[in-house]
């Protein structure tokens, strides 16, 4: 996914785009063919919010195994779960690249916890969004970065549609993004699954490769058609991510955007950047060509005046 | 009494005494599992009185395998005149290294296989156990089945390892 550009290339590919661009237009079929819909091997998670108890173990693991700052509430302290903050639920942060939110849903008897992190996209708003490349869509299905190639401009926390980056505020001299790598480093690269998914005690996840965990989530819908509702959220979401979920309430109830599209965020935005290599590349010689017209007819001008006062 | 050790797959559940019951079948008084002491010590599940708590219904837990008709009509479908199997211990079915790569392997090279979804062994007891016990209305905290050592605290930033409560809480200073 990720693409190393030089300024050659990055030229030799603008005037590619921009010729492209003239020859095809914004035909929406040549655009539909180049939807990348993800590594065919690539790992997810699959995550029961059916299962979820809310014992927050999860966040626990997490913190221990990326090495986060000390929690402002123990792991064990539940009041976590009513804290709401600028009218919200808890969001991941520079501390906690997961967190467990807990919804009453009308008609449930008890009630729901929702755990969110990075959904890793397969095809990443993030990742298409960042101008410095410091995001890579890895064949294992974890969305990592480079933290020493972020400038922090936080346009991916922008640019993502779970609103999952997390910048690292507190720090002054080289704040940087943060966000959950799905273990990439630690355990997803050996084929180990991410921490929160091993210390979870009720198996709210499932671990496996991403093609398999669709069956597998189909298999549990089928199995119990009175229990979950008829979807598995990031399936087609943006595009696919690599972890997808099962609910027994709706989606929309316990904090998720079901108005986001099946979509990759960059398909929104692929008519327009065809554009801008041209601009790039056709508009300098253009424009240049005009100022030097003008300057050459000036110049022309102040000769003769100059010839004829002599 | 007979007395008799059975060691699982892993070893996981260590079974430490069997008894002769009213209804002459073979099952220990209490099981030790110790699957999760990096963080909690062993708990001492009392097997006997769960026996009562389910009226001797083994396939509450046991599914097929005890030679009791299982209850779920799902299993119903090819278990049901299923005899008692050679291993009926939790951890001889739901491997502890569910998400093993060599697991996910086996799942995927074995597209005949016809328990694809089966929980590991940790998900396994908290699925039955916390299941039940939420209907039942019995205990459901963590710590009401297991006692956290001093590892479990330093994990979750509780008890001595907690953070100092914030002064200014959530106010601007």
């Amino acid at each position: 996914m990720k693409i190393i550009l030089d300024r050659r290339n990055f030229l030799k590919r603008g005037l590619a785009g921009g010729a492209l661009a003239a020859v095809v237009g914004s035909e929406k079929k040549a655009q539909a063919a180049n939807t990348f819909h993800g590594y065919p091997d690539s790992m997810g998670v699959l995550v029961d919010l059916s299962k979820c108890v809310g014992c927050r173990t999860c966040e626990a693991a997490c913190n221990k195994e990326q090495g986060l700052p000390e929690p402002d509430k123990p792991f064990d302290d539940f009041s976590v779960f009513d804290e709401i903050k600028h009218g919200q639920k808890r969001r991941t942060s520079e501390k906690a690249y997961t967190v467990v939110n807990k919804y009453d849903v009308e008609g449930q008897e008890g009630p729901v916890f929702r755990k969110f992190q990075c959904n890793h996209c397969n095809e990443p708003a993030c990742l298409t969004s960042c101008f410095v490349n410091a995001y890579t869509k890895t064949p294992e299905g974890a969305v990592i970065y480079d933290p020493k190639v972020c400038v922090g401009c936080r346009t991916c926390m922008i640019a993502c549609p779970f609103y999952v980056p997390a910048y690292s505020y507190s720090s002054v001299l080289n704040p940087v993004v943060k966000k959950c790598i799905m273990c990439y480093d630690t355990r997803l690269k050996d084929g180990k699954p991410p921490a929160c998914v091993e210390a979870c005690p009720n198996q709210v996840m499932t671990f496996g490769k991403r093609s398999e965990l669709l069956k597998l989530g189909k298999e549990r819908i089928r199995n119990n058609p009175n229990k979950y509702v008829d979807h598995i959220y990031g399936e087609k979401e943006v595009g696919g991510t690599a972890w997808m979920y099962l609910s027994s309430v709706p989606f929309e109830e316990v904090g998720f955007n079901t108005d986001i599209g099946d979509k990759p965020i960059i398909n929104y935005v692929k008519e327009f950047l065809t554009i801008v290599p041209m601009v790039l590349t056709i508009w300098p010689a253009l424009f240049t060509g005009f100022h030097l017209l003008a300057k050459r007819k000036n110049e022309l001008k102040e000769t003769e005046t100059t010839d004829r006062d002599a | 009494m007979i007395r008799k050790t059975i060691s699982g797959g892993l070893a996981i559940a260590a079974i430490t005494l069997f008894a002769l019951n009213s209804h002459a079948m073979d099952y220990p008084e209490s099981v030790d599992i110790d699957s999760l002491t990096n963080h909690y010590e062993a708990v001492t599940f009392d097997h006997s009185m769960h026996v009562e708590a389910t009226e001797n219904d083994c396939a509450v837990c046991h599914h097929h395998t005890t030679g009791t008709p299982p209850t779920d009509e799902r299993c119903i479908r090819c278990h049901k005149d299923s005899s008692e199997a050679d291993a009926v211990a939790c951890a001889d079915c739901h491997s502890a290294q569910r998400f093993s790569a060599e697991y996910l392997k086996k799942i995927e090279t074995t597209p005949l296989l016809f328990h694809r979804d089966k929980p590991g062994l940790k998900g396994a007891y908290h699925q039955k156990c916390l299941g039940c016990h939420q209907e039942m209305d019995a205990p459901t905290g963590c710590q009401d089945c297991h006692t956290r050592n001093e590892k479990g605290d330093k994990f979750f930033h509780s008890g001595a390892f907690a953070p100092a409560p914030k002064e200014n809480h959530g106010a601007h200073h």
